[in-house]
């Protein structure tokens, strides 16, 4: 979302969304990651919107939001890094790559660096585990991370 | 002039590994040389340690060169590899390479071998005989031959799958739906996302056959949202087959109808919990939901609806085309078929590995995954994800199968196996799996909610050589909770990675690593 996007904005691009989606069955995720795809989050004010246009309470569309790891309820960095926490991971030694880009990049898992440049998220599982350890950057799967796929992950983000 | 088809595969670990890199190089290349060449984006073989895996099609047979990155490129056309020629990554025939040459591909016959969205490739390997088989036949005749095949939930549950149908054959109701599980989160697993991926219209077959099987009319496939390359695979797909007639009013001009689409999980692996599955699909928190009912008699939005896994899904074109009997002869005791067995982590020849069930863990790990990747010997395998137990190479004899893994306590799960080396601390993977419990935990079961938490804690204890006996028996105490009280399977079942981790390898909880991890 562009600083310049005003609350009137996000209104009739919900509002849209909303009618594009809502007669399908179970239309909630599908709305909320439209939203998401839309902002990069999901705006504070588009909740009653879709509560109204559902007929549910703001309380559940909370309730929902809050459940799901992917929802962001504020915006993401510029980037975003997901770095694979699971087992086979691990067994390939994601925790010290996971240590070597949070220090590279000025982020922990879970936060986004003070530049905004990037924000890094804990993914449980990225089904890459037979080419461990492994990471998305922007949708880009990576795998076998090594010193050198890193320096590129960092290069990536910093450019 | 001749074109030469090359193969690029598409599929995610292939792109991890710089595969569009390669496909762009190649076709440079191509441009450059003025040569009469086409690639193919097509599914991975499955041979993950040699990707990205090029192929070349000389005069009908596929010839292998891997693993190839963009700067290799160059020399391979150098090397006439066009022409099948000699190249320090030739590998010769693809299919006499031994990791494909010892499988048995019913499942994944397609993978990695057709354009995963060319429809014309799909029927002229076998694409669509199952359903066609099928439309011919009387509902009770479909769900008794998938009954008689043996399939079992490839999901993990190992339910028979004929037995879920009939169930749902015979309820009643305006609306019936078939709900495809491809909230594959289990560590270690792959295959559900490889058969999207590379064969997309193979589970859509499944799932028209099962629409025509129990009488349902809609199906959704349940994706997870960190696949997102095979979110757009299934949906192009989808639309490709809904455009040759095959979904919508009349199925193949059968006068039934079946639809289906594909929904976005959000990042919970409890939604790969087929009730916590159904809640997300109808917009609400994925919470796990007592049974009875079954979701077979009232599942997605109170409809009787079929829950199954890719794999099992993706078996039942080939049932229905080859028969039953076909299908029943692989196998062993009450697994029968083959189970595609995902060999993932610090192993030598990692990949996808479609086999009858019965070899051991020691042929899977050894023979076939070569051992470590580091060289260092093997310590324990994880074997059915997040949840499963870790095995000892003491118990490297336990055949695979269902019934063999749980007389174990362990389980076969969705056949992933993650192999770890002697650098791993088994303490520490006991506190990842209820680490990773209370972060995924829907919150319903007091036993997985919070008994996850304090399962860390009492953990840490340990490590830290506090009251260490006494803490033990606590973790023991409260696995039999978890275990016992629990709805789902991740409370449930995050007891088998902790409670095998101390079994198997109490050396990693003794006084002796809280003295070093004192120091």
């Amino acid at each position: 979302m562009t600083p310049q996007m005003r609350q009137g904005d996000i209104a009739t691009t919900v509002k849209a969304i909303i009618a594009d989606l809502e007669d399908l069955e179970g239309p909630l995720l599908p709305i909320l990651h439209e939203v998401q795809a839309m902002f990069g989050h999901i705006p504070a004010e588009a909740l009653p919107m879709i509560a109204e246009a559902l007929n549910i309470s703001n309380a559940e569309i909370h309730g929902v939001v809050t459940f799901y790891h992917d929802f962001r309820q504020e915006p993401a960095g510029r980037h975003v890094l997901k770095l694979c926490r699971a087992e086979a991971c691990q067994s390939m030694g994601s925790n010290r790559v996971a240590a070597r880009l949070q220090a590279l990049l000025g982020a922990e898992i879970g936060e986004t660096s003070p530049d905004g440049a990037v924000t890094i998220e804990a993914a449980y599982c990225l089904g890459l585990c037979s080419c461990a350890p492994a990471a998305m950057l922007d949708g880009v799967p990576l795998g076998r991370l090594d010193d050198e796929k890193i320096i590129g992950i960092f290069e990536k983000v910093r450019a | 002039m001749s074109t030469t088809t090359i193969f690029v595969p598409r599929d995610a670990a292939a792109l991890a590994l710089g595969a569009d890199a390669v496909a762009d190089a190649i076709a440079s290349q191509i441009a450059a040389r003025g040569l009469s060449a086409k690639i193919v984006r097509n599914g991975s073989r499955g041979l993950h340690r040699l990707e990205p895996l090029v192929e070349v099609d000389v005069a009908g047979a596929r010839m292998a060169y891997g693993p190839v990155s963009a700067a290799d490129v160059a020399s391979l056309f150098d090397a006439g590899f066009l022409d099948g020629k000699p190249h320090p990554l030739a590998l010769g025939p693809t299919d006499a390479i031994p990791f494909l040459a010892r499988q048995t591909r019913l499942t994944f016959a397609r993978c990695g071998i057709t354009d995963p969205l060319s429809l014309d490739d799909y029927r002229s390997h076998d694409g669509f005989k199952g359903l066609e088989r099928a439309i011919a036949m009387a509902p009770a005749e479909i769900v008794r031959e998938v009954t008689e095949s043996g399939l079992r939930g490839r999901g993990g549950a190992g339910f028979p799958t004929g037995i879920k149908w009939n169930t749902v054959a015979g309820a009643r109701a305006d609306r019936k739906y078939i709900v495809c599980n491809a909230d594959e989160g289990d560590s270690g697993t792959f295959a559900d996302r490889m058969i999207m991926e590379g064969d997309p219209f193979v589970l859509i077959e499944g799932m028209v056959i099962a629409g025509l099987a129990v009488g349902a009319t809609k199906g959704y496939i349940y994706i997870r949202s960190e696949y997102p390359h095979a979110v757009a695979t299934m949906r192009a797909a989808i639309d490709r087959v809904r455009s040759a007639g095959i979904l919508g009013r009349s199925v193949l001009g059968s006068g039934q109808t079946f639809d289906m689409e594909v929904r976005v999980g959000a990042g919970a692996y409890v939604c790969g919990e087929e009730t916590a599955l159904l809640n997300s699909l109808e917009g609400k928190r994925g919470i796990v939901r007592a049974k009875p009912p079954l979701p077979a008699l009232s599942g997605l939005f109170g409809k009787p609806t079929v829950v199954n896994n890719v794999i099992s899904l993706a078996s039942v074109p080939v049932i229905l085309h080859k028969g039953a009997a076909h299908y029943q002869n692989f196998g062993l005791g009450r697994s029968r078929g083959t189970i595609p067995i995902q060999i993932a982590g610090n192993c030598r020849h990692t990949g996808l590995f479609e086999t009858a069930f019965g070899l051991t863990l020691r042929e899977i790990v050894e023979d076939i995954g070569g051992g470590t990747a580091s060289g260092r010997p093997i310590k324990a395998v994880q074997v059915g994800g997040p949840l499963g137990a870790y095995f000892p190479p003491q118990l490297f004899d336990t055949v695979f199968d269902y019934e063999a893994f749980a007389a174990r306590d362990g389980l076969v799960g969705h056949a992933g196996i993650t192999v770890f080396d002697d650098s791993a601390d088994m303490l520490q993977m006991a506190r990842f799996a209820m680490e990773f419990c209370a972060i995924e935990s829907c919150g319903k079961c007091t036993p997985c909610r919070i008994g996850s938490t304090r399962g860390v804690e009492t953990l840490d204890k340990i490590a830290s050589g506090i009251e260490r006996e006494k803490n033990l028996e606590l973790v023991t105490d409260l696995c039999n909770t978890m275990k016992f009280g629990s709805l789902c399977a991740l409370g449930g079942f995050a007891p088998y990675p902790v409670m095998s981790a101390i079994t198997h390898f109490p050396d990693d909880f003794a006084p002796a690593r809280s003295a070093t991890a004192i120091e």
